[in-house]
């Protein structure tokens, strides 16, 4: 079935909460369809007991599902854009990561906190930072980042039945692009790459809204001979090294691209571990396409400087091969 | 550790002896480095836990504090496996990853101890909200002191449970001082459960160091909770008699103070209250000290002779699945 993004993650939604009476959503406007339409029609097809409008407060958001999870439920928080998790930082950082470890294993947190990830939308410097360097950084939290329809609604389910704390990062720019989901869901572990194009010169790890862009950077790159590997990672933490390494293998050489700032983010953790382990096999040094180390800026002009594009792909991996 | 034929009144004067002697022991042992990590003691305060959690069923969830040894021993924690926590040894609680900021139980309810303060209060509103979905019995219970009331999550919390009406209780310690800083110098108000009001939901001031007045007050909020009447704030006044933490140089006070709230010692003033009422006389607390003497005791050798954790260990318990790689 073709869908938009936003309503695949409806699709999760409702399939997760038909399948499981202790999956429940809250959140900033959840009851009334989500600022970005995705919990549509939710609250009516399961209740505002189990659909629930949160007032602006993250760290009660985070919190009550943190108390609930611990309580055997399997709650869906909702963060409108994932800069406002800042608001949230110790319920998820020093709370939700740490009680199962803490308590020695006896916690269970299975919470699910989706969160809209802004950037190339021109919302400017505190509505479009994707943040999942933050999290990388704290064991005992997952992170998933889908980028199409069917994606959102394979990990999204995958990671509400997952029993550990899983950030979704749901690309805003993506809510409306559509795509083929499948008519039924099978449940995959969290942490498996997806090869969105098969090449043979270069391979080009992405994830999120920068799919689309490192698409079209290889199509236009098709056209003068060079042949790009395109791996979605889906999943950051854990991320599938052996999918990245075994395309190096062949390819020789790897290309990160994110929107996050270059400077520490999650693109360094993937260059440095495949170097450590497969320094023989590159050719070259691996490359970083990044946002640049600034705020994100509003003026589509400066804003498109900032955060990688199709162009900015081409010309840099033009330079490696 | 409470018999069934005792009075209330008895059965709580026990269990703040236990604390009491427990809280005792934990001095010496960290006085001569036996214990590692920090101490927040809990002396002084025993009334307020143990007069709330005696209005505790065992399913009822509570969080606690950095101050929480006392919380968890009142909501019945396996004395021994507190002790080996302590320690940090394997057969620990929390298997010695957690010890005394992170004392945890979830089979009683105990939801853990938190280093953050304040960063219970929302957990404890998040079980309340599994009861209230699931249309349970089970009420929370969110221990704090007075400093956890003037973070952002105490605010967000209470007007958060008042609006979807949770069954959960919000138990503020007020023990006058936040960390180093009195309560008159962090709150313009006189009575922290004034703020309840801001809220919409009922608030309550009682003498932290009368449990029967504690118990009395508890009772009623676990009541209106458990009937579909939403929370209360409940604030119990009470005095830390240590410092912040063992080692505190405590500038910030007198020891005359100290001494006239010493004077007002919770278990003194039980005693009082039971001889006078004739359900126990100086004989009974005699045999009572020894017989939580005795068991800290055992507690204490216990946890001595607790297998270490082996340092692999570090790398269990991160997630349900996934491994986490050490270093060769």
């Amino acid at each position: 079935m073709r869908m938009s993004y936003s309503k695949a993650i409806t699709l999760a939604l409702a399939e997760a909460m038909e399948a499981d009476e202790g999956v429940f959503c809250l959140g900033e406007d959840v009851g009334y369809g989500g600022a970005y339409g995705a919990t549509q029609g939710l609250r009516d097809r399961f209740g505002a007991a189990r659909v629930r409008d949160t007032p602006i407060s993250e760290s009660a958001i985070i919190g009550f599902s943190i108390g609930a999870a611990m309580s055997g439920m399997r709650p869906v928080a909702e963060i409108m854009h994932m800069d406002f998790i800042a608001i949230a930082m110790d319920q998820v950082v020093n709370q939700a990561a740490k009680m199962r470890y803490m308590f020695g294993g006896k916690a269970q947190v299975a919470l699910t906190i989706r969160c809209g990830v802004g950037g190339y939308l021109n919302a400017a410097a505190q509505h479009s930072q994707s943040l999942e360097a933050w999290f990388a950084h704290v064991p005992g939290l997952k992170i998933v980042c889908p980028a199409t329809p069917g994606d959102v609604r394979q990990v999204l389910r995958d990671s509400i039945l997952d029993d550990n704390p899983v950030i979704v990062m749901e690309p805003l720019g993506l809510y409306e692009a559509s795509g083929e989901v499948p008519d039924v869901y099978q449940q995959r572990p969290l942490g498996k790459a997806d090869v969105k194009r098969r090449g043979e010169d270069v391979t080009i790890v992405t994830w999120g809204r920068t799919l689309p862009e490192v698409l079209e950077a290889a199509e236009i790159l098709a056209a003068e001979r060079i042949d790009c590997e395109v791996i979605d990672l889906l999943s950051l933490v854990p991320w599938d090294e052996q999918a990245v390494f075994d395309s190096v293998w062949r390819t020789n050489n790897l290309v990160v691209v994110h929107q996050a700032p270059r400077r520490a983010g999650f693109g360094a953790e993937i260059a440095a571990t495949i170097t450590e382990r497969a320094f023989k096999e590159l050719d070259k040094p691996v490359a970083r396409i990044c946002g640049l180390n600034t705020p994100v800026p509003f003026a589509p002009e400066m804003e498109n400087y900032v955060l990688p594009r199709a162009a900015r792909i081409v010309a840099e991996v033009r330079k490696l091969v | 550790m409470t018999r069934p034929n005792d009075s209330a009144l008895l059965a709580m004067y026990r269990q703040m002896v236990l604390i009491r002697i427990a809280e005792e022991a934990l001095l010496r042992l960290f006085e001569r480095a036996e214990m590692p990590g920090f101490i927040h003691s809990y002396i002084g305060e025993e009334a307020t836990g143990v007069g709330v959690c005696y209005a505790l069923e065992t399913a009822d969830v509570i969080t606690s504090t950095h101050r929480g040894h006392g919380h968890a021993i009142a909501k019945g924690c396996d004395l021994n496996l507190f002790f080996a926590e302590l320690y940090g040894r394997a057969s620990g609680t929390c298997k010695g990853k957690g010890g005394s900021m992170h004392v945890a139980d979830l089979d009683i309810g105990v939801f853990g101890a938190n280093g953050i303060v304040g960063g219970g209060v929302p957990i404890a509103a998040g079980a309340a909200l599994a009861s209230s979905i699931r249309g349970e019995k089970r009420i929370a219970v969110a221990f704090m002191g007075d400093g956890a009331t003037d973070i952002g999550p105490f605010h967000e919390t209470l007007n958060l449970a008042a609006v979807w009406n949770l069954p959960v209780v919000f138990v503020v310690e007020n023990n006058g001082f936040a960390d180093f800083i009195r309560v008159s110098d962090h709150q313009k108000i006189d009575r922290i459960s004034q703020r309840a009001s801001a809220y919409g939901m009922p608030g309550e001031t009682v003498d932290g160091n009368d449990v029967e007045a504690v118990h009395s007050a508890a009772k009623e909020a676990v009541e209106r909770a458990r009937s579909g009447h939403g929370p209360t704030l409940l604030e119990c006044v009470t005095y830390r008699w240590r410092g912040h933490f063992e080692g505190d140089p405590q500038p910030y006070r007198t020891q005359d103070e100290v001494e006239a709230w010493k004077a007002r010692d919770p278990i003194k003033a039980a005693q009082v209250r039971l001889i006078e009422a004739g359900l126990a006389d100086p004989s009974v607390f005699e045999s009572i000290r020894a017989e939580m003497t005795g068991k800290v005791d055992d507690a204490v050798n216990f946890a001595r002779a607790a297998p270490y954790a082996s340092p692999e260990s570090a790398l269990e318990d991160v997630y349900t699945d996934l491994a986490v790689e050490g270093w060769q």
